[in-house]
């Protein structure tokens, strides 16, 4: 019973706070509390025994994109309320249409149900040790090509960066 | 432990729905160029954890492996997008999307 209320208590917080994201009018608080919701989402992964997972989240999301979102925010000075924001109307068709995707999807999910070969909590696969092996033995194309990727994202930001005309 | 207190996936598949529509309602709702990039990133996040749910659950690894891949991409992707958001700002002392309409015609 005790895993259901960390799950019910963490499924609460990362919705109440992602809720609060859209709510608040001022784009650093709107960080802060996406900070939260990456957070109890790194408690779900610690609840799956995803370890490795929980770990490289933390320091992805919330060290490293969290950071740069901080920084963004702060170093243009865009921590203003919304000068015009959307008609109330645009408003109203949003939550209707994200309303009914959210009905869709939970429909669709309905009553679906898989035999789990082992117990989630107590599963092995999420260690890091056995990630590891898979990803150094059956993924090693994969994990060596997004360094490309990387190389190339940082190229990217330094010329979309840059001051002077290219 | 016992099969009672193992959690459903399907809670999981509720959740991570629920967050997925709200990020598709901030990306409607919202004008600032940053929040609906947060939005995506809630997106995001919330199919990894559903990948990951599923890995758990039927004991297969790969699933934990393609989040690791997403959360490359979708930190590559934060970088540019930032770049893009500083280069647009540079330009138009604004971020409010309304201002990109020069391509809409």
């Amino acid at each position: 019973m005790f895993t259901h209320y960390i799950f019910h208590f963490l499924s609460i917080l990362a919705l109440f706070s992602a809720i609060m994201m859209l709510a608040s009018k001022k784009p650093i608080h709107s960080v802060l509390f996406l900070t939260l919701t990456f957070f109890a989402i790194a408690g779900h992964y610690v609840l799956l025994n995803a370890q490795f997972l929980a770990v490289v989240h933390v320091i992805v999301y919330a060290g490293a994109i969290m950071v740069l979102f901080l920084f963004t925010v702060m170093l243009l000075n865009l921590n203003k309320d919304e000068r015009s924001p959307k008609p109330m109307w645009v408003k109203i068709i949003a939550f209707i249409a994200g309303g009914m995707l959210m009905l869709t999807l939970i429909g669709i999910f309905r009553g679906y149900d898989i035999q789990s070969a082992q117990d989630p909590m107590t599963t092995q696969i999420g260690l890091v040790k056995n990630l590891g092996k898979i990803l150094y033995h059956d993924y090693l194309i994969p994990f060596e090509l997004s360094s490309v990727l990387f190389l190339t994202a940082m190229v990217g930001a330094v010329l979309l960066g840059k001051k002077e005309q290219i | 432990m016992t099969a009672l207190t193992t959690i459903p996936i399907h809670y999981y598949l509720v959740f991570c729905s629920t967050l997925f529509s709200i990020g598709v309602i901030g990306v409607l709702i919202k004008r600032n160029a940053l929040v609906i990039l947060m939005s995506i990133e809630l997106m995001i996040n919330s199919i990894n954890l559903l990948l990951a749910a599923f890995s758990a659950y039927t004991n297969d690894p790969a699933g934990q492996i393609f989040v690791f891949f997403i959360m490359v991409v979708a930190a590559a992707e934060v970088a540019i997008g930032l770049a893009i958001v500083v280069l647009i700002y540079r330009t138009t002392h604004s971020i409010d999307i309304n201002v990109l309409n020069k391509l809409k015609w």
